[in-house]
């Protein structure tokens, strides 16, 4: 399978690079709904590549991509790495976390470095918000953010998307987008990108979004953003088609924000019991990494029939291929995409 | 330097605090000797103002650095420095060199150090550094959060007769947040805190400045619930004075936008509707002083994410013409321009300055208020272009400058 063959829906984009005519993916909040569905259509093709024992293609052979973290990764690091090997490309790791790196010029002057050495892409952890957009104002390639301080995670937001589409197409429901469905995101909000990004996606799809914490944890003026605001987690679930569970960002809290885990559980911990309130069949998601115990259960985390956790790390490679093909279009010359550089 | 020759400058439109009237002026031997129906004497050096105001120097009531370019651009010749340098003005022997360092043409009046370090916590020898020049106590860029530290300082201030300038954000609840809490900041993703905090530590200044009889000027105030704690004190008959930039009554969090570091500022940018009640308390008069807070700052401060970046503007270029622009938007008239900018400042550091009256310092500008031109951050003539407004169009130029009766840059 190659990108030149016709994704799904290709009649409901406009033709070449004004399907996605943007040089970095920074954030959900710079996108249009249908350049959104043209990312998840995109990925698609490789989700089937991924399920076979062949997992690879050379469609960015002779590319090298840079993945600079400026703050401690683990799964996302490894998704991305992994999407760029199964592309072919030549794919390095910059390990900086914020602690090492000294703050000041140092981040310009590292984006001009890696600039230097004439990446295809560069995929940009940070811990500041803002910081990826810094950098890809110093470079001449596209940047793609794998999360900006408490600002955006736009491939988390994109894997969900396309985890959620493909688990309630396996329960038969045809519409690709999420119109009609409520989904309750619960969690340490104040402190997340991935609820940032989620919002911003779910709704641009066509969903209800309720946020829920307590009010510590839950970020002024959020209402602003068509968010439905609640603090009792029996309420946010009350029908809801999808839960998504955050954990808590204790790395990011300066200061007490709750009194204590097993309180934290006590109000907000997804529970069998707990998971009943919400609607019939409802599906759970978590970001990950998971802390069994406070705001998931294991038995739910486990759910076969409703735990999509484990779907959601495997769309993160396809979704993240997808982005990084559709990035390199025009360096590489793709038909309709502009010159190759 | 010495004013040698009398100066006579007709034809001006002399800005006063009673209003704008026609007529000259006089400067002799450094001093304004007469103003209004004044005819040159013989011997005298004339400068037609070519209908011109005819006003007084600025006075920049709490800036961060010494910029005397930027300063004389924007007609300042006398700026009152915070304590907040490498070190800190915490001793005699620091605030006798800073107030001799502008001379002869830009007197700095130094502010000391209300607290050693400006750590908030040990009272800073107040008493000699007023023997060795400092014209008021300021806590610097942050509250002292200690209240019992703050009622000391403010009982010791006020036995010397000090004025105390005091930065009004309560620091507990602002933590490390860069922003105000609101939907701009949630977007962003920008540690925030409430727009209270404000109020909040101002509520509690007020309170000790009233146990201490002491007078308080708090260096800026940003936002609507602060504004009616201060004209409420006032009011009762408080010594409390209030401060502004012109970037909390030009701008709102939407500057923000594209985490642009140059609007990066503290107190951070506040909600429109705040804007609009700093400009309402600019024109009823709750708000006495407006300063440029000039804090120039190179690429190495603001080259950075937002959140890692330091705070200020460079402000002193752009000072005048962003408070002109309230006279042309009708929020007030020419005279209580400048008593904002230079009037008000003056008396609250207790100079003989800041009007044009018979007998003061001849700190003497020229401006041309209608004068377009375009703030461009590449081309200033301060130490860093850090300004909020790169790109606006904007009008009101400094034409002519004097120091004490000696002409500046000409």
């Amino acid at each position: 399978m190659t990108a030149s063959q016709t994704p799904p829906h290709a009649a409901r984009y406009p033709a070449g690079a004004r399907a996605f005519p943007h040089r970095d993916l920074l954030g959900i909040g710079q996108l249009e709904r249908h350049e959104i569905l043209f990312l998840l259509d995109e990925a698609e093709q490789w989700v089937a590549l991924n399920r076979q024992r062949t997992k690879h293609t050379d469609t960015l052979a002779g590319l090298t991509i840079i993945n600079a973290f400026f703050e401690n990764s683990t799964r996302t690091l490894l998704s991305f790495e992994i999407a760029g090997k199964r592309l072919g490309a030549d794919v390095v790791n910059m390990h900086a976390a914020t602690s090492s790196v000294k703050k000041g010029e140092t981040l310009i002057d590292t984006a001009i470095t890696l600039n230097a050495m004439r990446a295809d892409a560069i995929v940009i952890r940070h811990g500041s918000s803002g910081a990826t957009g810094l950098i890809a104002d110093k470079v001449d390639c596209p940047v793609l953010n794998a999360g900006d301080g408490q600002h955006e995670h736009p491939t988390q937001a994109l894997l969900d998307a396309l985890a959620l589409r493909h688990s309630l197409r396996e329960r038969g429901a045809a519409a690709d987008d999420f119109t009609g469905l409520t989904i309750t995101i619960c969690g340490d909000i104040l402190h997340s990108r991935v609820a940032r990004s989620n919002l911003l996606c779910l709704q641009a799809l066509g969903a209800t979004v309720r946020l829920c914490a307590p009010p510590a944890l839950m970020p002024a003026g959020i209402e602003a953003m068509g968010a439905e605001v609640f603090h009792d987690f029996d309420a946010a679930l009350d029908g809801a088609d999808v839960v998504m569970m955050l954990r808590l960002q204790t790395e990011r809290m300066s200061g007490q924000f709750i009194p204590s885990a097993r309180e934290y559980h006590h109000l907000y911990g997804l529970t069998a019991a707990r998971l009943e309130k919400a609607g019939k069949d409802a599906l759970v998601m978590h970001p990950g990494p998971m802390n069994r115990g406070v705001e998931i259960d294991s038995d739910v985390a486990d759910m076969i029939d409703r735990s999509i956790i484990t779907r959601q790390v495997e769309m993160g490679v396809a979704i993240r291929m997808a982005c990084l093909e559709v990035l390199t279009r025009r360096s590489r010359g793709v038909e309709g995409w502009g010159e190759a550089a | 330097m010495k004013q040698t020759r009398p100066i006579t400058i007709t034809s001006g439109r002399l800005v006063t605090s009673a209003g704008v009237r026609e007529g000259a002026l006089r400067m002799v031997d450094g001093r304004i000797a007469a103003l209004g129906d004044v005819t040159a004497e013989d011997g005298d050096e004339i400068v037609d103002a070519r209908g011109g105001l005819v006003t007084p120097g600025l006075v920049d009531l709490g800036v961060f650095a010494i910029d005397k370019p930027a300063f004389h651009f924007g007609g300042i010749t006398r700026a009152a420095l915070m304590p907040d340098q490498s070190p800190a003005l915490d001793l005699p022997s620091r605030v006798s060199y800073i107030a001799k360092s502008g001379k002869p043409d830009l007197w700095v009046h130094p502010l000391a150090a209300a607290t050693r370090g400006l750590e908030g916590r040990e009272i800073a020898e107040i008493a000699l550094m007023r023997e060795a020049g400092a014209r008021g106590v300021a806590t610097g860029r942050s509250w002292i959060a200690d209240s019992g530290a703050m009622l000391r300082l403010l009982q010791y201030a006020a036995m010397l007769d000090m004025t105390v300038v005091t930065h009004a954000e309560d620091a507990a609840l602002v933590g490390s947040a860069v922003a105000t809490a609101g939907e701009y900041a949630t977007r962003r993703g920008l540690p925030s805190a409430p727009a209270e905090a404000e109020a909040i530590a101002i509520a509690r200044d007020l309170a000790l400045a009233e146990m201490a009889g002491a007078r308080l000027h708090f260096r800026q105030v940003t936002t609507a619930a602060g504004l009616d704690l201060v004209r409420r004190a006032k009011a009762q008959g408080q010594a409390v004075t209030a401060g502004v930039t012109p970037a909390h009554f030009m701008l709102s969090d939407l500057a923000t936008v594209d985490f642009r570091t140059f609007a990066r500022l503290s107190p951070p940018l506040r909600s429109e509707t705040d804007r609009q009640a700093v400009r309402a308390a600019i024109a009823d008069g709750t708000i006495d002083v407006i300063s440029s807070g000039h804090d120039p700052r190179g690429p190495e401060d603001k080259r950075l994410p937002f959140a890692d970046a330091e705070p200020g503007m460079a402000g002193a270029e752009t000072l005048l013409a962003m408070v002109l622009s309230l006279v042309l938007d009708d929020v007030i008239d020419l005279g209580r321009a400048f008593e904002l900018v230079a009037g008000k400042p003056a008396q609250l550091l207790d100079v003989e300055a800041g009007r044009l009256e018979a007998g003061l310092e001849a700190d003497i500008a020229i401006v041309d208020p209608d004068r377009p031109w375009v703030i461009q951050s590449a081309k200033m003539a301060a130490t860093a272009g850090n300004t909020p407004f790169d790109g606006q169009p904007t009008q009101g130029r400094v034409t002519a400058l004097w120091k004490g009766g000696v002409a500046i840059g000409g």
